[in-house]
């Protein structure tokens, strides 16, 4: 089986974001960075598939050349071909992505053969766009669904992929509505699909050899256009302490009348 | 020309989530002087169409074919676009919801177009020279962008919650209309096979009562008295990331950007810090009373009411206190 990730490299947030001076992008001088964890999710059940079914997993990013640090992550837990798409700006706009990462995978196709499924995060951590899978997808011409959190491969019909399917789940309050999607596809996936694992030390030090393959590409600018980044105006309340340690117990049961929660 | 809203719908029964897609479209139809128009999708659109006019709508198209037997994005996204092809609309919306989402980026992708998901805002007058401007949101809501969009059909979502939804003050007409798309039939490849119920009753996403616990709680076990309360109160328990990754909990009871956003009447924060990943999850309950030791953490700050404690004492004491009100 032959599996794609695309990852997005996204700084790692605490309890706090703030914005560079110029409102383009987050402030990341004390921050770390990390693969959006929908993506991370998405990485592990690609691992895992191709254990399950044998076959090589490629992951894909467009970002920084700094986003290196991310596909070598990606090997340290078990991935086999890792491509940069270097960008000099701070995010391209969804259309400009999709639209590189398309060709980029076309070409990829074109040499080493057909990738039988495509993984993508449900959305980046840090845009948000919700969209740059659903347009890569459809400009394959490929069937894609988003929201997915549960992922099975007949593995009888892997013989002839062409006339494989592959079952996905996507929750919904209360269950999960199941899609029957004929490879090659694309998925969109959620965090809860699975749980990544951590590197294992021989992993660490294998992906420090790993090969980053440099894919330069130029593509449109879209028509979605960033002005500037800030902050909501947060409501500043007043937190009202209803007491330390469990003699404060009557006062939030009060509360609790009040609201009218108390069955 | 004309505004056309995407209207979701679960075999019939409408989300409350399209009536915010109407709420919000309304004014801006009005400033951009555009019809406002819906649109429902499939096996039982037309039950989900009735209420559409009260809401503003003042065409309401009803979409069959027989390959919408069920959602579809792929299906669902070709039909909004032979529909805008044959109405001549010029903006697309639909309420940022998991399939609201996804069905206007097929669209997008469809008609090459952009397509800005999740605003908060939107002025259709935008900086004067044809291109309209928004404000969306960013990590889930932690972080506002200003986006200046440049479409020949504007296709946006409005973040979920943003508005409220609300009838018109003066029903439109509603008028509905048969819309028969002409659908390849391999676009069934992406509609819903099958559907599987796990719990039925109150979710997390429905629950009046959310009680949460985070790292401070301490293993899996300790969530006992935790769950304890919910069921006490009629609720349902959620926690943190941190609790997923350390295997305590099943993701689904995952409050945060990358779990479930919940909206309860109150919800009990425990042991819980509140980064950034939680607190947009947990931002749009009514009331947050957070118990913590740390009198400084970010959700005791962030909250309405506070209790500053050991959760281990405090969870067991309240339901106890519950207890003997009732009795």
């Amino acid at each position: 089986m032959r599996i794609l990730v695309c990852v997005k490299r996204v700084p790692a947030p605490g309890a706090r974001i703030n914005v560079t001076v110029d409102g383009q992008t987050v402030d990341a001088t004390h921050l770390g960075f990390t693969t959006s964890p929908h993506e991370e999710c998405a990485v592990e059940e690609a691992v895992q598939l191709a254990e399950t079914h044998g076959g090589e997993v490629t992951v894909m990013t467009l970002g920084p050349t700094e986003a290196e640090e991310q596909l070598r992550y990606a090997a340290s837990v078990g991935v086999h071909h890792l491509v940069l798409i270097p960008i000099d700006e701070v995010d391209w706009d969804p259309q400009r992505t999709a639209a590189a990462l398309a060709e980029a995978i076309v070409e990829v196709e074109t040499t080493h053969g057909a990738f039988d499924l495509i993984l993508f995060g449900n959305e980046s951590a840090d845009a948000g766009g919700f969209q740059v899978g659903v347009r890569v997808a459809n400009r394959l011409d490929r069937p894609m669904v988003n929201g997915i959190k549960g992922i099975e491969v007949d593995s009888d019909e892997l013989t002839d992929v062409s006339t494989g399917v592959v079952s996905a789940r996507r929750e919904i309050d209360g269950g999960f509505e199941v899609y029957e999607l004929p490879m090659p596809a694309v998925l969109g996936v959620k965090e809860g699909l699975n749980l990544p694992r951590y590197p294992t030390m021989k992993g660490r030090l294998a992906s420090k050899k790993a090969v980053v393959i440099t894919d330069e590409r130029v593509a449109d600018v879209g028509g979605q256009t960033r002005v500037r980044l800030h902050r909501p105006v947060e409501q500043i309340s007043e937190t009202v302490i209803l007491g330390t340690g469990p003699e404060a117990a009557p006062a939030v049961v009060d509360l609790l009348e009040e609201l009218g929660v108390l069955p | 020309m004309s505004l056309l809203v995407v209207c979701d719908h679960d075999r019939g029964s409408l989300s409350e989530a399209s009536l915010e897609a109407l709420t919000f479209a309304r004014p801006l139809a009005v400033a951009a002087d555009l019809e406002l128009v819906a649109v429902v999708i499939g096996e039982g659109a037309e039950a989900a169409a009735v209420d559409l006019g009260a809401h503003g709508a003042e065409t309401v198209y009803v979409a069959s074919h027989p390959v919408l037997t069920d959602f579809g994005p792929e299906a669902w996204g070709e039909t909004v676009v032979q529909l805008v092809h044959s109405t001549g609309a010029t903006v697309v919306l639909a309420c940022g919801t998991d399939r609201g989402n996804e069905v206007v980026a097929q669209v997008a992708a469809r008609l090459n177009q952009p397509f800005v998901a999740n605003c908060r805002s939107i002025d259709p007058v935008g900086d004067g020279s044809g291109n309209w401007t928004m404000t969306r949101v960013q990590w889930g809501g932690s972080l506002l962008e200003d986006t200046t969009l440049t479409a020949d059909v504007h296709l946006v979502t409005v973040a979920h919650h943003a508005v409220e939804a609300a009838a018109a003050d003066t029903p439109a007409p509603g008028n509905l209309y048969a819309f028969s798309p002409n659908l390849d039939d391999t676009l069934a490849r992406t509609v819903v096979t099958d559907r599987v119920v796990l719990t039925k009753g109150i979710t997390l996403s429905t629950a009046p009562v959310v009680v949460g616990g985070g790292r401070g709680v301490g293993s899996a076990e300790a969530f006992a008295p935790l769950e304890e309360l919910a069921t006490e109160l009629g609720g349902v328990v959620g926690c943190s990331r941190a609790v997923t990754n350390n295997g305590w909990r099943p993701h689904s009871d995952q409050v945060g950007q990358t779990g479930t956003r919940i909206a309860p009447e109150i919800y009990i924060a425990s042991g819980i810090s509140g980064a950034i990943q939680h607190w947009v999850g947990a931002m749009a309950a009514k009331n947050i009373l957070a118990i913590n030791t740390d009198q400084e953490a970010n959700m005791v700050t962030r909250a309405g009411h506070a209790v500053i404690g050991d959760l281990h004492q405090v969870i067991p004491a309240i339901t106890e206190e519950v207890r003997r009100r009732r009795s």
